[in-house]
């Protein structure tokens, strides 16, 4: 059997993992072409002493661990998660009949049994579609949110989140490359909805479409994280039903995504008080505000806070040393 | 971060082993699952690892790969301090679970690309170590292939090549022949042999299945969370029958 035990200097990652013969016997081994004087027999990795070949070794950290493996890993969690979303069809298509139902059914239905008169951002009185059309953007993120929080206690159920967690980056990071892929997913299919929306005569001013496009990046982010944090609290796929009935429908019934805060204070104030501390109220108002090309200050730092809060905990959850690791 | 960590970096000293466990205890609430372990699994050999089921070889592995955290003792892998280096540490190692890890839905070229981003590699350079590690575990030819559609042994090969792509210099496997049949078990067990031979990779071989060790193997006897021997498999039993002596080992152990 071969010594591997012998010292040679490390050998330099990123051109050498490129090489054809990268996984072959020979160039697992360090890299022997830099010109290092051979390193001693013994001791020659001593910690904290300048070992012969270091700068081989400084140039590898620098291949290995610089900016280009920190985008490499990220672009890589949201290339899967692009795939997933392009080869589930059925998901996407079953993500937009959802709000089309609320809008073309439930929101054509009540339209002449709902008054709405002027409020900000609209400038006149709108019709109920108008109105319901922010709220049906943000559901699309909340239950996409719920969707990636379902995929992830799919991926620890079978094993797959492990790979994703035992990866050499900070948990943090990876956890966040998740969520951004999620966000980016939900921010697509809200488009697509915008679109089909258009089509049906529900148009917004044309600036709308592109001022919106921070508001549904921040509103999915908060979304998303927590689902991020959900799928560390869920045991087991089975319980995540109960997410459906306890998390998702409260936060959208009981917010303003279907009537005005100050019209639901008419019918209970405590249902209007209790919509007024739903976090996803104020992503409804910030995507509502944002479609008309105006910012929200309050609905964007709640939004930016909570989903802030959330990530943190998840990734808290996710730690090795507490959460869902260490209680499995 | 201050240590380096990178593909295929040699271990740290010529005299690092690939991996060093020195006093490992976890505990679940009341359940002790691991007292005191203490284990070296040297670069270019395979150590089996050999245990009843719950004897706690999945625990142990959690700890190395710093799903749980350790709370006393030493993991070192390569010489890089899982506790203060973990990153090193991490991408010193290649890891086959005993659940599958990969994703059904892709092809096995999608999986490697993916895995290999899990460690820092662009999708080229992934493709292409992944491409000549399937190569070597004979299943050149399906990278276009969709995961579901691989038998059970040739889904644990392109497992064993995923963990392989970046180079690690240990190559852990938990049970890594769960659910196969005799003939691709034994494959699977001669390929790993193989590879350590061939690429001085260090393997940790979790098993129950005595069968599995071969004489020549460093052989760690774990049971109820503790190290009952560790020595070669042909010193533990010298008439070459492992599953008989383990036996023996842990009946004394538990009289």
């Amino acid at each position: 059997m071969p010594d591997r035990s012998s010292p040679a200097p490390p050998n330099a990652a990123g051109p050498d993992a490129a090489r054809p013969d990268a996984a072959r016997p020979d160039a697992a081994r360090p890299d022997p072409a830099p010109p290092d004087p051979a390193p001693p027999a013994t001791g020659g990795a001593v910690r904290g002493r300048p070992q012969p070949g270091h700068h081989v070794r400084d140039r590898a950290v620098a291949e290995g661990d610089g900016p280009g493996a920190w985008v490499a890993c990220a672009s890589g969690i949201l290339w899967r998660e692009a795939l997933r979303f392009v080869q589930q069809k059925e998901r996407f298509l079953s993500a937009l009949v959802r709000p089309l139902m609320w809008l073309f059914i439930f929101a054509a239905g009540l339209r002449s049994v709902i008054e709405l008169t002027v409020q900000e951002p609209y400038g006149s009185a709108i019709a109920y579609e108008v109105y319901i059309l922010p709220g049906l953007c943000a559901m699309i993120q909340l239950f996409q949110g719920m969707q990636s929080s379902l995929s992830m206690v799919y991926d620890r159920e079978t094993g797959a989140m492990r790979a994703l967690l035992i990866a050499p980056f900070p948990r943090w990071f990876l956890l966040a490359a998740k969520l951004a892929a999620a966000a980016a997913v939900s921010v697509l299919q809200v488009y697509a909805f915008l679109a089909i929306a258009a089509l049906y005569g529900i148009r917004l001013p044309a600036v709308g479409y592109l001022t919106v496009l921070p508001a549904l990046i921040v509103s999915g982010l908060m979304l998303g994280a927590i689902g991020l944090f959900l799928s560390s609290a869920i045991r087991k796929l089975e319980n995540f039903a109960g997410v459906m009935n306890f998390v998702i429908f409260p936060m959208f019934f009981a917010s303003s995504a279907l009537y005005p805060l100050w019209r639901m204070a008419e019918g209970s104030p405590l249902l209007a008080d209790i919509a007024a501390a739903n976090p996803f109220t104020y992503a409804v108002e910030l995507i509502r505000f944002a479609l008309y090309a105006e910012l929200e200050p309050m609905s964007l730092a709640v939004v930016v806070g909570v989903g802030a809060g959330f990530f943190a905990a998840a990734s808290l959850a996710y730690d090795p040393g507490a959460g869902l690791m260490r209680r499995r | 971060m201050s240590a380096a960590w990178t593909r295929g970096e040699a271990c740290r000293a010529a005299a690092e082993p690939a991996l060093a466990v020195e006093g490992i205890s976890h505990r679940f609430g009341a359940v002790q699952a691991l007292d005191a372990v203490s284990l070296t699994v040297p670069a270019g050999r395979v150590t089996a690892l050999v245990g009843i089921n719950g004897a706690g070889k999945t625990t142990l592995f959690n700890l190395v790969t710093r799903l749980y955290a350790a709370r006393s003792g030493r993991i070192a892998v390569c010489g890089h301090e899982l506790a203060r280096t973990p990153r090193a540490a991490l991408a010193a190692m290649g890891v086959v679970f005993q659940s599958r890890a990969l994703d059904p839905t892709l092809t096995v070229r999608q999986n490697l690309a993916y895995r290999g981003a899990l460690y820092g590699m662009p999708r080229r350079a992934a493709l292409t170590a992944g491409g000549a590690a399937l190569e070597r575990l004979g299943l050149a030819d399906r990278m276009a292939t969709s995961l579901r559609a691989l038998s059970g042994g040739q889904a644990r090969r392109v497992e064993i090549a995923a963990a392989l792509m970046h180079a690690p210099r240990l190559l852990l496997c938990d049970e890594a022949t769960v659910g196969l049949d005799l003939a691709s078990r034994r494959a699977l067990v001669a390929d790993i042999h193989r590879l350590a031979a061939d690429t001085g990779v260090g393997v940790l071989w979790a098993t129950h299945l005595m069968d599995e060790v071969e004489p020549g193997d460093r052989t760690v006897v774990l049971h109820r969370g503790r190290v009952l021997a560790e020595a070669e498999a042909a010193a533990l039993a010298p008439d070459g029958d492992i599953g008989a002596a383990f036996l023996a080992l842990t009946a004394q152990a538990d009289a």
